[in-house]
């Protein structure tokens, strides 16, 4: 049952070429909704199929399509989210630089979905190269009739632009990648109001992950109830999995949706090196609560990571062995919140600075007692009191690792009892 | 020297704003493109993208301040930027950074007496399968050892 979808052709020479991308029967799901289908048809089949968004959150696409008003004066956006920032996250890379014309084919699909006509690609800044792979995909797109005016004769329009950013992980928030898209800092909106209402130039937009999007034309050639079977009944497809860390075959690997994080550590990445035992894993991305190595009997889906008081996130799952110090880790993870907090709220502004203090001086042996007990309450104070998720996304490994190794994180402190 | 933007320079920046409803929203590629051509991004460049994009010069200021990509001075022709994240150095990215300093002589931020290379520390740069990496200007590389990067070094050029 482990059949690839999405990186089923990754393997073949020059697939980022339109000529390979049409010999494996690439653009079909295109005209087939284009030309046969009603736009609602399309957003109804996406619902039925349970995709959940890949950058973080897991929420419905076919119901974050389905918010935008159907009835407006007012342009609408999709902006397809490919600043893929999130440390341990590399899956998109992959998307974009094996299969651009796939990404490209899904967001045609979704703007047709939605009514909409104006479509930009917020990449990274540092994926240059592959976002000239993608502008040259797009080039050719338009030349075949796949974007532009009246495409396939279906008389829908859409344009598309490959849009850079300048290095901020906080644009992966998508209200801070619609301001960055307007010219100016990556500072986070308040919400509401959502963007399908109030995005880009203040119009109603989607915002989409890039591996979200490659899944839709799948779901158009071969139905919603074909993807649901792939995963789990809430949660459809399968996710490609990027593992790093501490494993023999570091990489990526498309499994279902639901496969234990068990089986994709030990089996798929090969398991830790020998005479190395797993202490634990971070299984969506550095913002995800960390796991210990007891708790990773886990299906990897939305919902069940989260039972486990984890995040699916981006599927990014980061494996640390029995000989990495847990204030090693925490280190790593203070320093980068405290680096990429926006600054905009006083509670991730100044907490992820206290914590990456308290930690830095942890980490040269001049910890104090109590300091462990101040990085809880400070992340606890951090959540749920910023504009954005970037809090939560500071706070919530900060205190799970505080939490979980308390004891080894208070036996580095000075004058331990 | 005068730091006037050229013709060409000028119609790039337009073919750029053209895909944008109002010029504002082209900052960013506008910066990047200014960047490319001269190396980094200064005080004049920034009045002068303000004046051709209509916007007070604060605009740019608090722009070209706030992402990392954006040098407000000159860079070696080589920008060498290691990634310290977490993955990195669980495969020990730290010996990378170390190597590299020592190699080169300088510390993280500074660039080498001739101009050639600039060695930056960044946050994870999403290529965690091949840790430890790092990126020299936009090319990356991966897996690296400090022989590796003996390597790589003596084929810059």
């Amino acid at each position: 049952m482990n059949e690839k979808v999405l990186t089923q052709n990754f393997g073949l020479d020059h697939l980022f070429r339109i000529e390979v991308y049409l010999e494996q029967g690439g653009y079909r799901a295109a005209k087939k909704a284009l030309t046969e289908w009603k736009p609602e048809q399309v957003l109804e089949e996406v619902k039925k199929a349970s995709l959940r968004g890949r950058g973080g959150a897991g929420f419905s696409a076919g119901l974050k399509w389905g918010f935008v008003p159907k009835k407006t004066d007012k342009p609408k956006y999709l902006c397809v989210n490919a600043d893929e920032g999130e440390p341990g996250t590399f899956k998109d890379r992959y998307i974009l630089s094996h299969d651009p014309h796939l990404l490209i084919e899904g967001i045609v699909i979704a703007s047709y979905a939605v009514g909409i006509h104006d479509a930009y690609v917020y990449i990274r800044g540092e994926y240059e190269v592959i976002a000239l792979r993608l502008e040259q995909a797009i080039a050719e797109a338009y030349g075949q009739g796949y974007l532009g005016k009246n495409i396939l004769g279906s008389g829908f329009d859409l344009d598309l632009y490959v849009h850079r950013g300048a290095g901020a992980y906080i644009c992966g928030e998508e209200t801070a990648l619609l301001e960055s898209l307007e010219g100016k800092r990556g500072n986070p909106r308040l919400k509401p109001p959502f963007p399908a209402s109030v995005g880009l130039f203040q119009n109603p937009t989607v915002i989409n992950n890039v591996e979200t999007l490659a899944n839709v034309p799948f779901i158009i050639l071969n139905g919603a109830a074909w993807f649901l079977a792939k995963g789990q009944p809430n949660d459809g497809g399968t996710r490609i999995f990027g593992v790093s860390g501490a494993v023999n075959k570091p990489g990526i690997y498309e499994l279902p949706v639901g496969t234990s994080l068990r089986e994709i550590i030990f089996t798929h990445a090969g398991g830790l090196k020998p005479g190395r035992k797993l202490k634990a894993v971070i299984p969506g991305g550095m913002s995800s609560p960390i796991l210990k190595a007891e708790e990773i009997d886990i299906k990897m889906d939305v919902d069940s990571v989260a039972a486990a008081g984890s995040m699916m996130g981006s599927a990014a799952i980061i494996v640390i062995d029995d000989r990495t110090p847990i204030l090693e880790v925490l280190k790593k993870v203070a320093k980068f919140y405290a680096h990429e907090s926006c600054g905009q709220c006083t509670p991730c502004r100044l907490g992820t600075n206290w914590i990456f203090k308290i930690v830095k001086r942890m980490a040269e042996g001049k910890g104090e007692q109590g300091d462990v007990d101040s990085l809880l309450r400070l992340a606890a104070n951090i959540k749920g009191r910023t504009l954005c998720p970037m809090g939560d996304a500071a706070a919530m490994p900060v205190f799970s690792i505080a939490k979980k190794f308390k004891e080894e994180l208070e036996a580095s402190l000075k004058g331990k009892t | 020297m005068s730091r006037e933007f050229t013709p060409a320079l000028k119609e790039r920046i337009e073919g750029v704003l053209a895909h944008y409803p109002n010029k504002h929203a082209g900052l960013l590629p506008v910066l990047r493109l200014v960047q490319s051509e001269k190396g980094f991004v200064s005080a004049e460049d920034e009045r002068i993208v303000a004046a051709l994009l209509g916007l007070r010069p604060i605009k740019v200021r608090e722009v070209v301040t706030f992402y990392t990509l954006f040098a407000r001075k000159p860079l070696g022709q080589f920008h060498i930027q290691v990634c310290s994240n977490l993955s990195c150095s669980l495969a020990s990215g730290e010996k990378i950074l170390e190597h590299l300093k020592a190699r080169l002589g300088i510390r993280i931020g500074q660039t080498t007496p001739d101009g050639k290379y600039t060695l930056t520390e960044v946050e994870c740069l999403g290529a965690c399968e091949q840790a430890p990496c790092m990126m020299v200007n936009f090319d990356y590389y991966g897996n690296l050892d400090p022989e590796k990067i003996d390597r790589i070094l003596e084929g810059l050029k």
